[in-house]
């Protein structure tokens, strides 16, 4: 249906938009609109005034540096896809971003507006999670970084307070001979998950995996880090049966509630597949 | 609150000035006050494509961007492909593969299938059906809206030189 009514800003600089979010119960900040003008036509969301962020052109850069990968909040799908860098510097984020919403709204949709929306079935918070990202933020109390496993409270619900704003995500330096798997499961492609495992893990000389980190996205309220997963990879070399056992250890670590799109068994046991499949990509791949 | 604000933008070449609440959706203010009534609204929230539009160059859903944020923006709608009565070579292949039915989904696709082989002339099969997907069709069965849209691609790439 039509969208409520709701006054609209379009700020120049980022300190004007925080003090806009400031002034007004109910303000809320408009990035890509990919998610927030939905949830308006649902009438699920009916903000008092919409401060748009689109003129902020500083949070639009990616930047690679010996530290991390920043992506500014008002990075597009579109970016990511187009940025060759990110092969090398940042492949598991590449291939979950390619999972994320149709070619159109690719060209609209933000990593920050993502990130604050905080939909459990969406890939970038996935990834920020799985990758143990930091989340800066700029409010009218300063400046403050957040854990990605701090940030994410519930669906839709964040760390963020009212008048503050995401201008960065930072994913820590990825090695070149780290080894990763993403693997997604839709009914239709560009649809919101069912069930999503991000995994990666490094290999030492005698070829046994450490650090191991999986993700499950889409099988709880928010996306979640599966440690009885992990414990299966570490200190192992990662074959099929390692890969087996993490998939099965993965499906007896979440709890997925059932709705219109997937049971909750079903998801359970999508979990353990996708995450298992995602293991044997990435013992298959050679550094990128 | 929430009244009118002025908002001035490009589209099919022609600068235009329309004065819209914040709620109006570009499409509605496309439709309404521009009356240009070929771009269409499906589902008003951004899952069935058929508002496609093109924002500088790129295909995005008019249901999903608030007219203001056009200010200063170059739009293309589906009148905006072809200059006169004439088909596009696009238009044309959809025509020759029976690629259209009811015709509702239509402009989303052909607006769709522009912007994708005006950037990637060379795109295969995969490729269209991973773009398309964004757009719904419930009469065609969609073999026919891959084939008008593959079929078309020489239209878009450039000329080679002769040696």
């Amino acid at each position: 249906m039509k969208l409520p009514a709701f006054d609209y800003a379009c700020p120049a600089t980022l300190a004007e938009a925080v003090a806009l979010l400031a002034s007004r119960d109910e303000a809320k900040a408009l990035a890509g609109g990919q998610s927030l003008v939905p949830m308006m036509a649902f009438r699920v969301a009916s903000p008092s005034l919409l401060v748009d962020l689109r003129k902020l052109s500083e949070l639009r850069q990616i930047t690679i540096d010996t530290s991390c990968v920043r992506l500014g909040a008002m990075v597009r799908w579109r970016d990511i896809e187009d940025d060759a860098r990110l092969v090398v510097a940042h492949p598991l984020l590449k291939a979950a971003v390619s999972h994320v919403a149709h070619y159109q709204v690719r060209n609209r949709g933000t990593v920050g507006g993502s990130i604050a929306h905080a939909d459990p079935a969406a890939e970038m918070p996935g990834i920020a999670v799985t990758c143990d990202a930091e989340i800066a933020v700029v409010g009218a109390a300063g400046s403050r970084i957040i854990r990605a496993d701090d940030f994410f409270i519930a669906p839709l619900v964040t760390a963020l307070a009212a008048d503050e704003i995401v201008v960065e995500v930072r994913l820590p330096t990825w090695p070149a001979q780290r080894r990763w798997g993403f693997r997604e499961f839709s009914r239709r492609r560009g649809d919101f998950a069912m069930a999503a495992a991000a995994v990666f893990y490094d290999v030492d000389a005698a070829g046994q995996a450490h650090n191991a980190h999986i993700g499950a996205i889409g099988v709880g309220d928010r996306p979640v880090r599966l440690t009885a997963a992990e414990a299966e990879v570490n200190g192992n070399i990662v074959d099929a049966t390692i890969s087996e056992r993490a998939g099965a250890a993965a499906s007896a670590a979440v709890d997925p509630q059932s709705d219109i799109h997937a049971s909750s068994a079903y998801r359970k046991s999508l979990i353990g597949t996708m995450v298992e499949r995602a293991l044997q990509d990435a013992s298959a791949v050679k550094a990128a | 609150m929430a009244t009118a604000m002025p908002v001035s933008f490009e589209v099919n070449g022609k600068q235009v000035t329309v004065e819209v609440e914040p709620r109006m959706t570009l499409v509605d203010c496309l439709r309404y006050q521009l009356r240009l009534t070929g771009t269409h609204v499906g589902c008003e929230h951004g899952v069935c494509g058929a508002c496609t539009i093109l924002v500088d160059g790129e295909a995005v859903r008019a249901c999903l961007m608030l007219a203001v944020q056009a200010e200063g923006c170059k739009v293309i709608t589906i009148e905006g492909l072809s200059n006169d009565e004439a088909l596009t070579p696009l238009q044309a292949s959809f025509r020759r593969h029976h690629a259209v039915q009811c015709g509702f989904c239509t402009p989303g696709m052909i607006t769709t299938a522009h912007a994708l082989l005006s950037e990637e002339p060379d795109c295969d099969a995969d490729r269209v059906r991973e773009v398309l997907s964004g757009n719904i069709c419930r009469c065609t069965g969609y073999i026919s809206i891959v084939e008008a849209v593959l079929d078309a691609r020489s239209a878009y790439r450039k000329p080679e030189t002769l040696p």
